[in-house]
């Protein structure tokens, strides 16, 4: 570590529509203990990048069940999946339809336009 | 005439038909949906989110306010007594009656629809809680109320076939043609494209509007936007100064899957200790006890609490210890079983640590000024849940929110569902096209700015809380508004990204307008009420004055905001 007093995380995240190039962004985020892979999500589209397109919907209380991502080639729901001080990779569903960024087509056949 | 997409028409944009249009899909509107079909309107329900998953009500873990005598002998008017004097003589007597009235036959036809309320010696089991005279509230264990009641409701509406759904659509502005509500237009997140939505009537459901504070207890979606909608359709608004802010909502460490107003059963049950950041009891400072009773009244605890902040004793989170340390690890798991496991994958011990807490806006009392039918003024346009004002009077007894959005949910829709059968439609599309002509080039024109819509949010956040909070006075609510009206007029200046999908930027910037607009009825409407009464407490004006026994109704004329008292709602002799 450092010598800094301000702990940080670096997000990899991949960006894109279907179609585009594949891309990977890097971010780094302020880092304190407990908080999750959606709260330093939220704290690069108010700080960094507000184009970042992210889906959630109760934000913190692993209710809605619609914030799931890959977090280092795993299946989680970045509410409740914590951040580390180390690098992490953050990248949309795999087996589903990609919207953007990280938001896939998730909802089901009866909830959509 | 069912919602079907409609690409042929004249006008640039994608049009859906229904009866009656739901303007969120929490449990308030989700019961509207329910009711609304029993009548055999269609219906079309939407959420920005997704449906059935977002704003209050899946995030209320706590109780169910009802009278329905199983623990002991209770009735719907001494609930009544109980919420009149709860809201410091402001109530609308008639709404809170009615939600007292029909509150057992929402918890009982929720029971027949699946929802396992907690039972003990084959009744359902209601406990005691703050400003209740009688055990009258009931449960979902373990702290499991609203996730249950939510899933509840979304199977049944997903089982009526009258009942379309649709996720992530924004309602941004209600249409409405010689003074009738007829329909929206929305903004369908996922492609970015405006939809516009006709309908015969449109009931307000995406109440609460704790988002407008830095420190809230809900779901991060209840921007105010039914305030906001009904404001800009020619609706009045009631009470909207009246915010309630829960004293002890959970700060820190980060706690995820729990609701921050979480540890209210925990003190009354266990007794935790208030203490300030040198860890020190504090209550007694401000003139009343807690130390051995736990019971300090709620305005006395935020009120205690800030002021140690403000007097450089808060925790480092900028609130108090509450602590459980002293209650042995049996006895913790005995009274709250799975809970304390699910504070222990938070790396919270509460036989090791004290967790900080501090006041955080909770629920808003004030909102839309409806009849019985939860009309408003305008014909067509109702409200429902926690975007109708007036039940609560100056502040909400416990337990009194998930019925409301259960009963005001129920009449909302079963009279708009009903009053649809006898209307011819008063559509036009130019109301349509009009609308979205004015939103359509959003994109472009915003494509230069620097500061986004979300930075902007943040910022507000901070205002309202910093200057709106809890304890208000003059100087800061003056400075609040200033602010907002800049704000305002900065809005055609942020920066919105061109992306087509998920445009988040988009949606950020229509909440952030609906946003403003409340905030300025709130900080008005706080202004304006020069006294401390219930949830409104003014530094500069402590007591209350009972010249202000009214209410304070808004409405927009020529773009600004106009207020007026009334005198409450009281019920006639019976």
């Amino acid at each position: 570590m450092s010598g800094s007093s301000i702990k940080t995380s670096k997000l990899h995240v991949k960006r894109g529509a279907p179609g585009e190039a594949e891309r990977y962004d890097d971010f780094e985020v302020p880092y304190e203990d407990g908080m999750s892979v959606l709260d330093a999500l939220c704290w690069i589209r108010s700080h960094l990048d507000s184009t970042l397109a992210i889906r959630y919907s109760c934000i913190n209380a692993n209710a809605c069940k619609t914030c799931m991502a890959l977090v280092n080639g795993t299946v989680e729901y970045t509410c409740i999946a914590k951040l580390t001080p180390n690098a992490l990779t953050v990248e949309p569903l795999p087996k589903r339809p990609l919207i953007r960024d990280l938001v896939t087509d998730i909802l089901p056949e009866d909830e959509k336009l | 005439m069912n919602s079907e997409l409609d690409g042929d028409r004249e006008f640039p944009m994608a049009h859906l038909s229904t009866d009656v249009l739901i303007v969120g899909a929490g449990g308030a509107g989700m019961y509207a949906a329910i009711a609304a079909a029993r009548e055999g309107a269609s219906v079309l329900l939407l959420d920005k989110g997704q449906v059935g998953r977002g704003g209050a009500t899946i995030m209320a873990q706590m109780t169910v306010a009802v009278a329905l005598g199983e623990q002991e002998p209770d009735s719907s008017q001494l609930h009544f007594q109980d919420t009149l004097n709860a809201g410091r003589g402001l109530c609308n007597e008639e709404l809170s009656l009615l939600l007292c009235d029909d509150g057992p036959k929402r918890i009982r036809e929720m029971e027949r629809w699946g929802t396992r309320w907690a039972r003990e010696d084959g009744h359902i089991k209601q406990e005691m809680a703050p400003g209740h005279s009688v055990k009258r509230c009931c449960y979902v264990d373990f702290l499991n109320t609203g996730p249950a009641v939510a899933a509840t409701l979304r199977r049944k509406v997903s089982e009526i076939a009258a009942v379309r759904r649709v996720s992530n659509l924004s309602v941004i502005e209600i249409f409405v043609r010689d003074g009738r509500a007829i329909g929206a237009l929305a903004l369908d997140l996922v492609s970015g494209q405006f939809i516009s939505i006709q309908a015969q009537a449109v009931i307000l459901a995406a109440g609460g509007l704790t988002k407008l504070f830095a420190r809230n207890s809900a779901s991060a979606n209840m921007g105010g936007e039914a305030y906001a909608l009904a404001l800009w359709a020619g609706a009045e608004l009631i009470d909207m100064e009246f915010v309630q802010f829960f004293p002890i909502g959970h700060l820190a460490p980060r706690l995820v899957g729990m609701d921050p107003i979480m540890w209210d059963p925990f003190r009354y049950k266990l007794g935790g200790k208030l203490l300030n950041g040198r860890f020190e009891e504090f209550i007694d400072r401000y003139g009343s006890t807690d130390f051995g009773k736990y019971n300090v009244m709620r305005d006395i605890a935020a009120y205690a609490i800030l002021k140690e902040v403000e007097a450089g004793r808060g925790t480092a989170h900028g609130g108090a210890y509450l602590d459980f340390r002293h209650i042995p690890e049996a006895q913790l798991r005995g009274a709250f079983g799975p809970v304390i496991d699910r504070l222990l994958a938070n790396g919270i011990d509460l036989t090791k640590t004290a967790v900080e807490v501090g006041p955080m806006a909770h629920y808003h009392m004030g909102g839309v000024r409806v009849d019985a039918h939860m009309q408003s003024r305008v014909e067509g346009l109702y409200a429902a849940g926690e975007a109708v004002g007036g039940a609560n009077g100056a502040n909400r007894l416990s337990g009194n929110a998930i019925t409301e959005a259960f009963v005001f949910g129920e009449r909302a829709g079963a009279h708009a569902g009903e009053k649809v059968r006898r209307l011819e439609s008063h559509w036009h599309d130019d109301v349509a096209r009009e609308s979205v002509e004015r939103f359509s080039n959003l994109r472009n024109a915003h494509s230069t700015g620097t500061t986004t819509p979300i930075a902007v949010q943040a910022e507000l956040q901070q205002l309202m809380w910093k200057k709106a909070g809890p304890f208000r006075t003059g100087e800061k609510l003056n400075t609040a508004l200033e602010r907002i009206v800049q704000m305002q007029r900065e809005l055609s200046g942020l920066r919105i990204g061109a992306q087509g999908q998920f445009n988040l930027d988009l949606q950020d910037w229509f909440e952030l307008r609906a946003m403003l607009t409340t905030a300025e009825a709130v900080v008005q409407s706080a202004l304006a009420r020069s006294e401390s009464r219930g949830a409104h407490q003014r530094e500069d004006f402590p007591a209350p004055d009972d010249s202000l026994l009214k209410n304070q109704v808004l409405e927009l004329k020529d773009g600004e905001l106009s207020a007026r008292w009334l005198a409450p709602v009281r019920l006639t002799q019976q």
